[in-house]
């Protein structure tokens, strides 16, 4: 403030033309400036403007910081993907330091990439909904439900290209009943989606008897989606890089994402400014159910197999790594880009638990830790912010 | 009587908010057994002083007494240990306890956390003996009572504790007429048992009909102490709540009477319950004021307007009707600046630019694509026309002031051609200096074409900014005409007497 307010306060003062004491300092204050002059010769001239002229350049110096590094939310919200990143880094150098032989190698980072994309898929979905003021219980349901309809007898004879449209479409139908029910039956949005996952949990049984269905010779193809590597990832990795790079443009770019923040930020302003609420809704429920359908390619590919058990819990990690990255379960607030740091902090963890032998009990314990504290650490920033 | 001290003795009481003078000096004195009632306009700080009483403000000057003693309400359990209850206008009852747990809420008769329900029952019963509702029973969930009988537990709360004073904000504003009557034979015989009873109404002929005494407020002064209630003719009263010291500056009228096509038609709106068969016209570059009390109607016939609210009758918006539904409504080119900024236009975290450009985004967009550098440059060119201060676009709107928040919604509605904007209360929390430049900016969206619907409970700022000044009363229209035509005590009188001219 002082940068913005010292040479404007020379320009103005007839002080800083004349010939006063060099020890004074260059950053003086407005205040010091117009005092002082008493002895220059100018007592009286001066005197009565300047405290508005010094207000004035109060409001503007404090108007024209932020605006030069875009605004402080921007600048805020860097800082905190910043602290994720530090934490992602941390991650990995207790791997490096704990597993030097195995942590670092190209299998094993191929692998931490390859299981965070079917949940990475869900939680871009995810965190639409969440920043749209909802929740979306039903994600891991929908994924096992997409991934046997796909896989029955019946849709595998009609090969591969159908196969990965029925996954497509039960999720993304299933996701528009949870929002149908949620926008237009006023459900509420925990209610409606954990009814979803009890049901589409017991479909998912029912079509498949409860057995593992494998991908049957000729529709190798989506099997190929986790072999086939191109620049040494498998496919799956860039179909997940896809989806958070459309998430993003979607959230960011177009007037669907920011009506999005509006309808979670304050919806009877949205609903006031002519915005559609009911229908924007439906739509974001839609598009996670679509996102489960992704995934639930994915998950077909990595296990070459579609099973009512496929995503157990899985909604579980989506919502914890979107609130690890930020977003507010109010609605309102959050980026694609701090729900995917969030989720590889997840997957690295689960990663180095694994790769030291430790029990999976203590991931969990340490999962459950590191939410309370990234929320926490969030809490904080915000209030020393406003 | 004489050498009794007042129960309640206010002297000098000032308050200061954030560029706002609250109250300057208010004195009020309570006697044992009367209902005094307070009266002032809008804004005139009646609500502030009772929340003082009620202990949830603290003045920044003055002195209170109680009894003769000289009390501090530092917290509202304190003000209410002194024996002053408060009765706000919103009943603060939870819905789903019953009667007597409402009632002694936060002081549950018991032991060690443990409630005994049988004696908050008993006491429960003989409060309402007390009241004269028997018939509401101590274990009847509260969400399913009436106002009315809402009204009553509210009452009993402040019976149970051990009280001298209650204060009662509007409480007949949310009852029908014979509801009112009940209310004040209860009021009739706490006085009688010696309770004193603050009493704050817009009506002036309950004021008549209950009232001892009467304190008018103005502009954060006491203008009149102790006038007697009854004999104090109307006009007497109106007028000193009206000439206000505070002097807003309008810009000038039209000077003809605007002749302009009809830009919005309604013919018998109905909302039930609030709004009965209500028809007016507003022309292209005209202001037309709805003036009423707050519950009158005149915010849900803007709502209704809007397509914000279910009614019936006829909305045409040029020449052709409206679908319900505020998508519809926005599209064909209204605007609504809704009465509670806050809560129903801004998205607080979001930037100035994002908030002006809510409502008109598909303009910058191509299939949903928004031309970010075309919606800055729009953005910053409004915020230039409006002069919203601070001028940075991607600061945050929590941070600027009421007048650049209310400047920044007016904004949104610039974006593309608007036939007709909605105005709610504009001017609510806008300082004095701020009001003048929103002033200009109405009229010079008017003066562009624009027909205008503003609804404000000022009655001086409805008289100095409208062309033409709608008079709403109880759901209906009962007067209209140029504004010239009328002064402040006029429409003052037809708002809270519904007397015609």
């Amino acid at each position: 403030m002082t940068e913005a307010r010292g040479p404007k306060a020379h320009e103005r003062s007839p002080a800083g033309a004349e010939p006063v004491d060099p020890a004074r300092p260059a950053d003086q204050t407005p205040a010091e400036a117009s005092g002082t002059p008493s002895a220059g010769g100018h007592p009286q001239a001066e005197t009565p403007d300047a405290p508005p002229a010094d207000e004035h350049l109060r409001v503007e110096s404090q108007a024209r910081k932020p605006a030069a590094s875009q605004g402080p939310l921007a600048r805020f919200g860097q800082a905190r993907h910043l602290g994720l990143v530090a934490a992602l880094v941390l991650l990995a150098i207790v791997g490096l330091i704990t597993q030097p032989d195995s942590f670092a190698t190209a299998s094993n980072l191929v692998n931490i990439l390859s299981l965070a994309s079917t949940i990475g898929v869900i939680t871009v979905g995810m965190t639409f909904v969440i920043i749209g003021g909802g929740i979306d219980l039903s994600v891991g349901a929908l994924m096992a439900l997409a991934s046997v309809w796909a896989t029955t007898l019946a849709t595998q004879s009609y090969g591969p290209f159908v196969m990965i449209l029925c996954a497509l479409l039960v999720g993304a139908g299933a996701g528009l009943v949870n929002g149908f029910l949620i926008s237009y039956g006023r459900m509420v949005p925990f209610i409606a989606t954990l009814a979803m996952l009890v049901a589409a949990r017991g479909l998912a049984q029912r079509m498949s008897d409860r057995k593992t269905q494998l991908i049957q010779q000729g529709n190798e193809l989506i099997v190929e989606l986790s072999t086939t590597r191109v620049l040494g990832l498998p496919v799956l990795v860039y179909i997940f890089a896809l989806v958070v790079a459309v998430g993003w443009v979607l959230l960011n770019r177009t007037t669907f994402g920011r009506r999005t923040y509006a309808v979670g930020g304050n919806p009877e302003a949205a609903r006031l400014a002519g915005i559609d609420v009911r229908r924007h809704t439906l739509l974001l429920y839609a598009l996670s159910g679509l996102c489960c359908g992704i995934a639930a390619v994915l998950i077909m590919a990595r296990t070459t197999t579609g099973s009512s058990t496929h995503g157990d819990l899985y909604e579980l990690d989506a919502i914890a790594a979107v609130i690890i990255g930020g977003t507010l379960l109010t609605g309102g607030r959050g980026t694609i880009i701090g729900s995917i740091l969030g989720l590889l902090i997840f997957t690295v963890i689960t990663n180095l638990f694994i790769l030291n032998g430790l029990n999976t009990s203590d991931q969990l314990i340490a999962k459950g830790l590191i939410i309370v504290v990234a929320v926490l650490l969030q809490r904080r920033s915000l209030e020393s912010r406003t | 009587m004489v050498a009794d001290p007042p129960l309640l003795l206010m002297r000098g009481i000032v308050k200061q908010f954030p560029g706002v003078r609250a109250l300057d000096g208010v004195d009020l004195e309570v006697r044992r057994g009367e209902v005094h009632c307070l009266l002032g306009q809008n804004g005139a700080g009646k609500s502030t002083l009772i929340k003082i009483l009620a202990g949830a403000h603290q003045p920044d000057e003055g002195v209170i007494t109680l009894d003769g003693e000289e009390v501090r309400l530092v917290t509202p359990t304190a003000a209410i240990k002194l024996g002053v209850s408060t009765i706000y206008q919103e009943l603060d009852l939870v819905d789903g306890l019953s009667v007597a747990e409402n009632i002694f809420l936060g002081h549950e008769p018991g032991r060690l956390g443990f409630i005994r329900q049988s004696d908050a029952n008993r006491a429960t019963r003989d409060l309402m003996t007390r009241l004269g509702h028997p018939e509401i029973r101590p274990t009847t969930e509260v969400g399913r009572l009436s106002p009315a009988a809402k009204q009553v537990v509210s009452m009993a709360r402040a019976l149970s504790h051990d009280t001298r004073l209650i204060i009662m904000d509007e409480p007949s504003a949310a009852l029908a007429h014979d509801e009112v009557a009940n209310l004040f034979r209860i009021v009739r015989e706490l006085t009688a048992q010696g309770v004193a009873v603050v009493y704050i109404s817009h009506r002036l002929e309950e004021i008549r009909e209950i009232g001892d005494r009467v304190t008018v407020l103005k502009d954060g002064r006491t203008v009149a102490v102790g006038l007697p209630a009854k004999e104090t003719p109307t006009s007497e009263v109106v007028s000193l709540m009206t000439g206000r010291t505070v002097e807003y500056v309008f810009p000038p009228r039209r000077t003809e009477p605007a002749t302009g096509p009809e830009v919005l038609r309604v013919e018998g709106l109905t909302v039930p319950g609030v709004v009965a068969d209500v028809s007016f016209v507003v022309r292209a570059g005209e202001i037309v004021g709805l003036a009423g009390l707050v519950g009158s109607g005149r915010s849900e016939i803007i709502e209704a307007v809007y397509g914000a609210r279910r009614s019936s009758g006829k909305i045409v918006l040029e020449g052709r009707p409206v679908r319900r539904g505020t998508a519809d409504t926005v599209r064909r080119g209204m605007g609504l600046a809704p009465e509670e900024r806050k809560a129903q236009a801004l998205l607080l975290d979001q930037s100035v630019a994002h908030n002006i450009t809510l409502a008109g985004l598909g303009r910058y967009a191509r299939f949903g694509w928004i031309d970010r550098r075309r919606e800055a440059a729009e953005a910053r060119t409004l915020i230039e026309t409006l002069d919203i201060r601070p001028g940075d676009p991607d600061r945050p709107v929590k941070t600027l002031s009421g007048g650049n928040q209310q400047k920044a919604v007016l904004a949104r509605w610039l974006v593309d051609d608007r036939k007709l904007l909605l105005l709610d209360e504009p001017t609510r929390g806008v300082d004095v200096g701020a009001r003048a430049e929103l002033y200009a900016v109405i009229r010079k969206l008017a003066d562009q074409g624009i027909g205008v619907l503003l609804v404000s409970s000022e009655v001086p700022e409805v008289l100095g900014l409208a062309d033409r000044v709608l008079v709403v009363r109880e759901g209906r229209i009962i007067h209209q005409s140029a504004a010239d035509d009328l002064d402040e005590h006029q429409v003052l009188d037809m708002i809270m007497e519904g007397s015609a001219l």
